[in-house]
């Protein structure tokens, strides 16, 4: 069979993704290999989801270079112009997997030849260094699990919200690289320097001011994320990766890092990632991720039905490991502790789930997280309260509601920010 | 000095040293000396017992090497290159390039609206931002948004001191340049507070 021909046929009419993803009459994609041995995308035709095929009566595909999901799990990210969101509600356990990692770019991504990339770390240093990313590669390594999160993650206004929706623009790796405190001892960092300014190498040549303790304490420079390269949305081939801290401070395609005295005063850290509070002020510089939580199941569109359920999510918090998270299925009148999944890392999406017996009553479902700082994440009406009715929409880390009705539908439960 | 003076003296500022050294951040990783930590679990050595001074991986940036990419501006100023711009070719160059997505009068979008007071919803130069010179940085680092990084110094002086005089942040006979551009007070600067949450149980 001529390879070049039936490559040719496949990939001239080009599958949109999305199509493929909606109703049931229209066909999967798996990944198959040719008698040459090339890994190359194949429809499978609807007929097979909605006959009775018999698997054993079947010979499958033989093994392949590159694995893709069963053809019946469909889980998506939802993108905008600007970010694409996690589907925290079809995920189970805690490390997100790469290709559903959110996204959030400022002028798209760009594709970099890792063998021409180079980090150039200079300004108030002793010894200005160039690298390139096989020496990084070289340094002393350290892997570490950690969630990533936008600063900008909640939206409401509606029932009909998934935990995508509200909140997916968190996700969770085990991240790999190379400390930044190893790169400053070799640079010589002079002790003056107070705030690193960290660029990217996309169109908007992004940049962010960061006090140099975070650079001591655990930045990671990675180049690897949940066991390969980064994914090219996530900053291939390299970038700065600061556990607990605001997204869009864990720059992205990263090319330089500058040693300065005082910060640089960047767009995004002036008219972006800043938020009103009392008083007409705006808070800026706020890079802690504060301890929140959100039940995944049951939430918006799934049904339940009578009977034991386990209640499951997800909690985290910036600032630390999770203390304890409680449920609540009476609406808040009373909190139980949920279980949590070991081992609860610091800085971490961590599991939690709580058995519950539904006797088909209309309720409402929370969980509130508590992290070892004694911090406990707080109601929207406690955030307002705190930061006044002008608060911004950055750092919105309010406790969740689903409400369940008699016939088992879940639905968000929508409060007024303002 | 005694002999044993002497070891007592030299001992107490060995020991000065390191508590110095230590006590410094990040240093733990320059101390030479095996250290351990003991918890109720497990004893953990600290991995860069054995690094060496330096692992002489890279190479030391020339000066035309940083040149070339340290393109970042300062609110001090530090960073503006020279030259100047002035609001009529700021005007001219925004009607070109900038118009068909900040507006007209930077006030019709679709996208960012630049222009409006304190009068104004949305968030704007003249309301928001708290640094002259971030426009400068952001305008040659990124706009236009179509063509990032195509815009000379000149070009981009001239864009800052149209826009802050839309904003009625100057007046439109001001010439932009490394000397004017650091002294402009940005109306929206006596907003910003650093952050004051201050961990623990408080919700802010």
């Amino acid at each position: 069979m001529d390879d070049k021909s039936s490559d040719k046929s496949l990939f001239s009419q080009k599958i949109k993704r999305r199509s493929l993803l909606g109703g049931a009459a229209t066909a999967a994609v798996v990944f198959v290999q040719t008698a040459l041995g090339k890994t190359i995308q194949k429809a499978i035709p609807a007929s097979v989801f909605q006959s009775e095929e018999d698997p054993t009566k079947q010979l499958g595909p033989f093994p392949s270079e590159i694995g893709g999901r069963s053809a019946f799990e469909k889980p998506v990210r939802k993108p905008s112009d600007i970010s694409s969101r996690s589907p925290l509600q079809d995920f189970y356990g805690t490390i997100t997997p790469s290709d559903l990692h959110f996204e959030r770019h400022h002028a798209g991504i760009p594709t970099i030849d890792p063998g021409k990339h180079k980090l150039l770390v200079h300004g108030m240093v002793e010894k200005p260094l160039v690298f390139t990313v096989a020496d990084l590669k070289r340094f002393p390594s350290i892997s570490r699990i950690a969630f990533l999160e936008c600063s900008g993650n909640f939206r409401t206004g509606k029932e009909t919200m998934t935990p995508q929706e509200i909140c997916g623009l968190t996700s969770q790796s085990e991240w790999t690289g190379v400390k930044l405190s190893t790169l400053f001892r070799e640079v010589g960092v002079k002790p003056g320097a107070t705030w690193f300014l960290a660029e990217g190498s996309d169109a908007a040549v992004m940049t962010r001011s960061v006090p140099v303790k975070k650079g001591w304490d655990d930045a990671i420079i990675a180049y690897a994320q949940n066991g390969e390269a980064l994914r090219p949305e996530q900053g291939y081939p390299i970038r700065l990766f600061l556990p607990g801290w605001e997204g869009n401070a864990n720059v992205k395609w990263l090319r330089r890092i500058e040693l300065s005295d005082q910060p640089y005063m960047t767009r995004e850290e002036t008219s972006r990632y800043t938020e009103t509070i009392r008083d007409g002020k705006i808070r800026m510089f706020s890079f802690d991720m504060d301890a929140r939580s959100i039940i995944t199941f049951p939430s918006y569109p799934q049904h339940i039905e009578k009977g034991w359920l386990e209640i499951r999510g997800i909690a985290w918090s910036g600032r630390g490991k999770v203390l304890y998270v409680e449920v609540s299925t009476d609406a808040g009148k009373s909190w139980h502790k949920a279980t949590l999944q070991e081992p609860i890392l610091d800085k971490a999406h961590t599991a939690f789930r709580y058995l519950w017996q539904w006797k088909g009553e209309s309720t409402e479902i929370l969980s509130r997280v508590t992290d070892e700082t004694g911090y406990t994440q707080p109601t929207l009406k406690q955030l307002i309260d705190a930061r006044g009715t002008d608060m911004g929409g950055y750092h919105l880390n309010p406790v969740t509601a689903w409400v369940i009705k008699p016939d088992g539908s879940v639905v968000f439960k929508p409060e007024k920010l303002r | 000095m005694s002999k044993y003076t002497y070891i007592v003296f030299v001992a107490s500022l060995c020991l000065c040293l390191v508590h110095w050294a230590c006590s410094r951040p990040g240093v733990q990783a320059a101390v030479h000396t095996a250290v351990s930590t003991e918890s109720a679990k497990d004893s953990v050595i600290i991995d860069s017992v054995r690094w060496p001074e330096s692992f002489s991986l890279g190479h030391v940036a020339t000066e035309a090497e940083i040149q070339a990419w340290d393109i970042d501006v300062r609110p001090d100023g530090k960073g503006l290159p020279a030259g100047s711009g002035n609001f009529v070719d700021g005007q001219q160059l925004y009607a070109a390039k900038c118009a068909v997505c900040h507006g007209k009068t930077g006030k019709e979008g679709p996208n960012n609206q630049l222009v409006g007071g304190a009068d104004v919803k949305e968030k704007t130069i003249g309301n928001y931002w708290p640094y002259s010179t971030t426009l400068f940085d952001y305008i040659r680092r990124a706009m236009p948004f179509n063509q990032p990084g195509s815009l000379s110094d000149k070009e981009v002086y001239s864009l800052t001191a149209f826009l802050l005089a839309a904003n009625r942040i100057i007046d439109s006979t001001t010439v932009l340049n490394a000397e004017t551009l650091p002294k402009i007070q940005m109306p929206a600067q006596k907003y910003f507070v650093p952050d004051d949450r201050r961990g623990g149980p408080e919700v802010r």
